[in-house]
């Protein structure tokens, strides 16, 4: 039985259930069976509570019984990066400064899925408050690589990219500051998708840059992301910077629709990245081959240079941790969470519960960030980054004028190992093509798009799209998937 | 004095609101501690502030009173400080684009000396919305805080350094609250921190252009604290520069009890507060047509009501002022004289009656239990001579007490006026009779000994007789 | 193009950030953060003149709610992830002086 659920879609299990040829609790204990097996090479998972999971499970299976199930998806489980509020859950962020905190109310994204009849499935492993590109700077666990048990899955919802790679759970939410859900996407073979700033409700979920942030699905494949991505979007009064999407059509019946060619497409993509220091061969070929690829299935390809990805990384990093200074301060000790017990007075208290409960990088980017803001230096760094995020953004406005899409490699490397790097600086760089993304407030979407000849890694492409076009990646994405080499990447576990 | 005092005040003063600033928690005073609180003013994490329309109104309209001008693109900002009383160790504010700016309040009347000040334009530097901080109660070794008040959308006020004494300063609170009151933006209770004042003051040699040393002075909890702080910090910092010791920029604390300023903190120490503009918050953006827009509810000033109340209701000036000083009241009194032919008189009880019930009883007029309705019920009472003034009196004090209209009051406690000639006449014969030697008096010319009669009948009739019909049967008697 | 070079005073970021970094630590922060920095300082090259900056990924305004009180957290609720309470209901903190709070 347990091949018959491990590596199913979300589409696939939704069907056998309809087809009342399985349930939501027999699904649910086949992950945990999975789990089981394979947990203790990968750490996926801070958390899981089978038996709330279980009880959940009847539930659901007791309401499609009654022909009362909440969609077509009531009783799937989705596993949860460990920064979304879920009531009466933990919600660590992989930090020891909220250990303890339980959530007192759900984020909107997750009151979304449940409404839908989707279960909440476990706490996924991530880097300490969403900063770092490979899952190290979790203060609870390493998780590790499906493909590579000796490299990291990415980062920093790399808990939910290995879980889905591993079989663990069908699909996962992520959140996406900097290129979140995409690396790690890349890095374990699976989709990732990025909305665009503002179409998916950023309540409840604890923020790094607010300007930055986005929640995005982890799934097996396209069509499963679309499905996700209809379930979590929409304009939410709990936020003011989401936006209204009116559109005739969901992206699931979009994907659905999607032909088998890119007839009249334009693809926008970028030579001059074959020529950048740090880019490995493997990535440069299969960029190259995903090119021709697009190019076969009838899109018509066009060079675009793009002057400004070197400068992106660092504006990025200027207001990526500007914000998280501010939105990290509240990790006091006072209200919620860790309170170390010596302390002699108020000053002491924030001194130590923060300087001892955060991690080095959180607290490298807090320094940095308020560095940037403080007196004297607002100029010349954060409000310089804000005007660099208007060159970068009209640059991408000049671009989806020519072209429907954009493609680049997701990573400069596949997966490296566990532990080499360390140089701050060389580990932003993994975020070289997603970064600007972020900044520029549109969407994109990581798709595997091949294995590396020597080490069997994977390697993603990411398509990107105008803000709200989402639609277009989508196809861009699930054309490519439908026609590419590799149909299916499961890691030997 | 051989000094030129310049003060600048800071004024801070929370809008009267339903919800919260950015959260949906009720703005009340004076709930169990924590019990106003949810996730966003607490600063849980994920939580996101939604700003409050009314709240944004309201500042808006408060900077029109002032005689700002409204931005037309305007935002708000994160200034960071760590502190129990902020919830997320950040306050938003507004830094450099504030809904209001450079305006000006013509202060007059008294100051708190009871000088008459001479009418002068106090500029208004800006007018910032932001929120509120929590409260701490302090204890020997801790202080524990509820954020009940954390939230609460509050008015940053900024004056131009124009103020040159204590009683200016008095004047200038006077007159912004009674602003503040009028256009419904803030009730002002100091007692209940709904207006807190923060005093920058410098003191430079007559006639200098160059500013002093600027020493804030925080912690006044009355306008009258106000005042106190700022002549003591005068005469201090006088006597500091007569000997020519250097002053230096810091922050003082007022004692009201000991009447005298300490020092909190220097210079030294002050804030980076790392202000930038609040992602989480989109700006705020209003058109011309907008802001003509507000300009059209702006509500009456004190001033205009004034007139109004004394060409409208034929009260006098003085009338017209103690009625005006609080809105509540002014709004009080239009209410009840709706519902009388004799406004002037309704004013008189007020003044003389009302009031004075109110100062006693320690309530505001919003608290009692007489309506404005009630009031007038009784006015119209006296005036068709159902009660007399004196039973008015006791009927008040008993509407006062207990809330029921007049009518009821008069039925259950019997103080229907007695007209019957008849049973008057009881009464004044009974007065007569017990009293030769006045009625002696009285017919030997002393006329003016009518009134120890009239009260002798009043008194027996325990308040009831019509005082016209005695007079009247009285003069008949004694010849 | 100004390349001066700007120097870290990493203790008294980490006073205003409230961070207690560990001695042995200092130097690989200060380190660090100084490369991020020289890094991050490319962006002078570019010539930003009369560029308005961005705040936000979407471009809206006047987006807010209407004046409506609701209270759907009891206290309960809202202090039980508190790690020290006072009886009456407030949240214990080491002693805070009257008037110096921030508003
Ligand atoms: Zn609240």
């Amino acid at each position: 039985m347990s091949s018959n659920i491990t590596y199913k879609s979300l589409t696939q299990l939704a069907d056998l259930l309809e087809n009342k040829e399985t349930t939501s609790e027999e699904i649910c204990s086949e992950y945990f069976d999975r789990i089981e097996k394979v947990e203790p090479q990968i750490n996926a998972f801070i958390k899981l509570d089978t038996e709330d999971i279980t009880k959940k499970a009847e539930e659901s299976d007791s309401r499609r019984k009654a022909g009362r199930q909440l969609s077509r998806y009531d009783g799937i489980p989705i596993s949860i990066k460990d920064i979304y509020n879920v009531k009466g859950q933990s919600c660590n962020c992989a930090s020891k400064i909220l250990a303890p905190y339980t959530a007192i109310y759900d984020a909107t994204v997750i009151k979304k899925i449940k409404e839908k009849g989707f279960i909440p499935f476990g706490r996924n492993n991530m880097d300490e408050f969403a900063m770092g590109s490979s899952c190290e700077n979790s203060s609870y666990q390493t998780t590790s690589n499906p493909w590579d048990l000796r490299r990291v899955p990415g980062g920093s919802s790399g808990g939910s990219a290995a879980a889905v790679s591993a079989g663990e759970v069908p699909a996962s939410l992520g959140t996406d500051t900097g290129g979140s859900v995409r690396q790690p996407a890349a890095f374990c073979g699976i989709v990732g998708l990025k909305p665009s700033y503002g179409k998916v409700s950023r309540y409840g979920i604890v923020a790094f840059a607010s300007s930055l942030d986005q929640a995005g699905p982890l799934s097996r494949n396209v069509l499963d992301s679309a499905v996700l991505l209809d379930t979590i979007s929409g304009l939410d009064k709990m936020d003011t910077t989401t936006v209204r999407d009116k559109r005739d059509d969901s992206h699931e019946s979009i994907v659905r629709k999607s032909n088998e060619n890119l007839d009249g497409f334009k693809i926008g993509v970028c030579h001059k990245y074959l020529e950048m220091d740090g880019l490995s061969e493997s990535i440069k070929e299969n960029y190259m081959y995903s090119i021709e690829q697009m190019r076969e299935l009838g899109a018509e390809i066009i060079d675009i240079s793009f002057p400004y990805t070197k400068y992106a990384i660092a504006a990025y990093y200027i207001i990526a941790t500007a914000e998280a200074s501010a939105n990290l301060a509240r990790f006091d000790g006072i209200r919620y969470g860790s309170r170390i017990k010596d302390y002699k007075d108020l000053n002491e208290l924030y001194l130590k519960t923060r300087g001892r409960k955060l991690g080095d990088e959180v607290k490298r980017r807090i320094l940095l960030g308020t560095f940037v803001l403080s007196s004297g230096y607002y100029d010349a760094y954060y409000l310089r980054a804000q005007k660099v995020r208007t060159l970068i953004s009209d640059s991408f406005r000049e671009t989806f004028q020519k072209c429907d899409v954009f493609l680049s490699p997701t990573t400069p490397t596949p997966a490296f190992k566990i532990g080499e790097v360390s140089s701050p600086v060389e580990m932003y760089m993994a975020d070289v093509f997603t970064n600007f993304v972020n900044l520029a407030g549109i969407c994109g979407i990581n798709i595997p798009s091949g294995l590396t000849k020597d080490d069997n890694l994977p390697v993603g492409l990411q398509i990107l799209g105008p803000h709200l076009g989402e639609d277009k990646i989508l196809k861009a994405a699930k054309v490519f998937e439908d026609n590419r080499e590799i149909k299916e990447f499961i890691p030997d576990l | 004095m051989k000094y030129d005092v310049v003060i600048g005040l800071e004024v801070h003063v929370q809008i009267k609101t339903e919800s919260k600033m950015f959260c949906s928690c009720p703005n009340r005073y004076g709930e169990e501690p924590n019990t106003l609180t949810c996730p966003v003013c607490m600063g849980y994490p994920g939580a996101m502030p939604v700003p409050n329309r009314k709240a944004i109104e309201k500042a808006v309209i408060a900077g029109l009173m002032c005689g700002c001008s409204i931005s037309e693109y305007s935002k708000f900002d994160r200034k960071s400080y760590f502190y129990p009383d902020m919830a997320k160790n950040y306050q938003i504010s507004q830094y450099d684009l504030p809904f209001c700016l450079e305006g000006n309040i013509k202060v007059e009347g008294k100051g708190f000396s009871g000088k008459k000040i001479q009418i002068k334009n106090i500029g208004i530097t800006r007018i910032h919305l932001e929120e509120d901080a929590a409260k701490s109660n302090h204890y020997a070794a801790c202080s524990g805080v509820d954020y009940n008040k954390a939230g609460i959308p509050l008015l940053e006020i900024v004056s131009e350094p124009d103020i040159a004494s204590a009683d200016e300063a008095y004047a200038y609170l006077t007159n912004l609250k009674e602003i503040m009151q009028y256009g419904n933006i803030s009730s002002c209770d100091m007692e209940k921190g709904q207006m807190r004042c923060d005093v920058n003051i410098s003191l430079k040699p007559k006639g200098r252009k160059e500013f002093g040393t600027k020493i804030e002075l925080k912690n006044m909890n009355s306008f009258r604290a106000v005042h106190r702080a700022v002549e003591y910090e005068i005469d201090r910092q006088a006597e500091a520069l007569d000997e020519g010791v250097t002053l230096r920029q810091e922050t003082r604390g007022w004692n009201d009890e000991r009447g005298e300023t300490y020092l909190m903190r220097s210079k030294e120490s002050a804030h980076d507060y790392r202000y930038f503009p609040e992602p989480d918050l989109m700006p705020v953006v209003f058109t011309k047509n907008d802001i003509d827009n507000f300009k059209a509810d702006i509500p009456e000033l004190p001033k205009a009501k004034r007139e109004r109340f004394i060409s409208q209701f034929n009260v006098t000036e003085y009338d017209a002022k103690v009625l005006t000083a609080e809105k509540a009241v002014a709004d009080y009194f239009e209410k009840g004289a709706e519902h009388t032919k004799s406004p002037k008189l309704l004013a008189n009880w007020m003044i003389t009656d009302l009031l004075k019930e109110i100062s006693d009883s320690g309530l505001n007029i919003n608290e009692i239990r007489v309506t404005p309705e009630n009031l007038a019920e009784m006015i119209e009472m006296i005036n068709k001579k159902t009660i007399s003034g004196k039973i008015g009196k006791t009927v008040l004090s008993e509407m006062f007490k207990t809330g029921n209209k007049p009518s009821v009051i008069v039925k259950e406690k019997g103080l229907i006026q007695d007209t019957d000639e008849s049973s008057i006449e009881k009464y004044v014969d009974k007065a007569i009779e017990d009293n030769p030697s006045q009625a002696e008096q009285y017919r030997s010319g002393k006329k003016n000994v009518l009134q120890y009669f009239v009260g002798q009948v009043m008194k027996q009739s325990r308040g009831k007789a019509n005082p016209q019909i005695a007079i009247k049967l009285l003069k008949e008697k004694l010849g | 193009m100004n390349k001066q070079k700007k120097t870290i005073d990493v203790d008294y970021i980490a006073g205003l950030a409230k961070l207690e970094i560990d001695e042995s630590k200092k130097s690989r922060f200060q380190e660090e953060m100084q490369n991020i920095v020289d890094y991050v300082d490319l962006l002078s090259e570019l010539n930003v003149e009369n560029i308005i900056p961005t705040a936000h990924a979407a471009q809206m305004k006047n987006v807010w709610r209407e004046d409506v009180s609701e209270n759907d957290f009891s206290r309960e609720v809202m202090l039980k992830n508190a790690p020290e309470l006072f009886d009456e209901g407030t949240i214990k903190v080491p002693q805070v002086l009257p008037g110096e709070g921030t508003a």
